[in-house]
């Protein structure tokens, strides 16, 4: 590992930490603030996820996985998609057309921003669940020869790229 | 000015394009896309498409950088040397290239007023009319994309949710860690026995993916 050298990277951790619950405010802004200005569902959920694989990246994989089990991000993915469809389908009980949002309200402009609002969300989780599902999975899923060669302890998964933390003695083991 | 700072983007664009298909260097392939994405949402600012380019910056330079780097340590960071390059191949893609840029002279120019899309009666002129009263949010993309649009917009999610879901069904999220060991060697290649040296003695062979983790071989 010539390319990242093993180090403790010391100034990307305390950065991160102050960093990323910034990332994350700043990607509910854009949620909830798509109707201002630029952003909106998916914009959102891209930099959520950006700011927890950003922690992943630094602070290894398994952190974000205690954070966001892989099992959450599936269950993202699909409740998001069931907010949107689901949000056409209330719009259709309630006697509009698919996704008409003048029904949901008594007025139609309110209506059409819960509609927006609720529709928005449901792009945001799905975006969300997908980009840290799809880190998990490209991270974290190894091939089996890379975890033999590693002589890694089980259950210790360490980060795609640089381990953060790695003793001189496993470092010898390769 | 515009023009001027429109020449520079675009001309680091090719620079960075011409970069990226030259370098034989997996990770500096994959930072210039970074940039070359960075790049293009500049353009797209400068073309006031600040939607579109928020989504450039976010996806183009952010997320799949990385995705393209945690990819890489399922096969090399350097790219296979390629064969000789073949004229026909050349004089075809020239061609290609060369119809559909002709093909693009017969479009409306770059923000031209009376464009079909600008002047049809039921799109852009009713939205940008109507928007306000119809739908509400003071951005119109947001009210095209997810009121007039909403729609396709489903349609976007359910494609993003799809790809997921066909990642996450392939590369396997892993429920648990250590008892998945052994479900682990049936789902992947089958484990050939060979020492840390294989790598060298594959170079040059057939075979696509290398297994040995990054560090060994930078």
């Amino acid at each position: 590992m010539k390319r990242f050298p093993r180090q403790n990277h010391r100034v990307l951790r305390v950065v991160t930490r102050l960093l990323v619950p910034f990332v994350v405010l700043f990607g509910l802004y854009v949620q909830f603030h798509g109707d201002y200005g630029p952003g909106g569902g998916f914009q959102a959920g891209v930099i959520i996820a950006a700011g927890f694989i950003l922690y992943g990246l630094i602070f290894g994989v398994q952190r974000v996985r205690r954070v966001v089990p892989p099992s959450v991000a599936r269950v993202m993915m699909c409740l998001g998609v069931l907010i949107y469809a689901g949000t056409g389908l209330l719009s259709m009980l309630m006697g509009g057309n698919l996704l008409d949002y003048d029904v949901l309200a008594h007025d139609p402009l309110h209506g059409q921003h819960w509609g927006i609002f609720s529709v928005e969300l449901g792009v945001g989780v799905t975006v969300t669940g997908v980009m840290i599902g799809l880190f998990h999975a490209f991270a974290s899923a190894r091939n089996p020869e890379d975890r033999r060669r590693s002589g890694l302890p089980d259950g210790s998964d360490h980060p795609p790229l640089r381990p953060p933390m790695q003793s001189p003695s496993q470092e010898s083991d390769r | 000015m515009e023009t001027l700072i429109d020449i520079v983007l675009l001309s680091f664009l090719i620079v960075i394009a011409i970069g990226i298909i030259v370098l034989r260097d997996l990770l500096a392939a994959v930072i210039l896309l970074g940039l070359y994405s960075l790049v293009a949402a500049g353009t797209f600012v400068i073309m006031d498409a600040v939607d579109v380019a928020f989504t450039e910056a976010a996806v183009g330079a952010g997320i799949s950088t990385i995705l393209y780097l945690c990819a890489m340590r399922w096969t090399t960071d350097r790219q296979k040397p390629r064969g000789n390059d073949s004229l026909p191949a050349l004089v075809f893609v020239t061609l290609t290239g060369a119809l559909l840029i002709y093909g693009t002279l017969d479009m409306p120019h770059y923000g031209s007023a009376d464009s079909p899309a600008q002047t049809h009666p039921e799109v852009a002129v009713r939205y940008l009319e109507r928007s306000a009263e119809e739908v509400g949010p003071p951005n119109i993309v947001t009210s095209v994309l997810a009121s007039y649009r909403g729609y396709d917009t489903l349609g976007e999610t359910v494609v993003v949710f799809a790809a997921g879901i066909a990642v996450v069904s392939l590369l396997g999220l892993r429920r648990r860690r250590p008892s998945a060991e052994g479900e682990e060697h049936d789902k992947g290649d089958p484990p050939d026995g060979d020492g840390p040296g294989s790598a060298a003695r594959r170079d040059g062979s057939d075979r696509e993916q290398v297994d040995e983790p990054p560090e060994h071989r930078a």
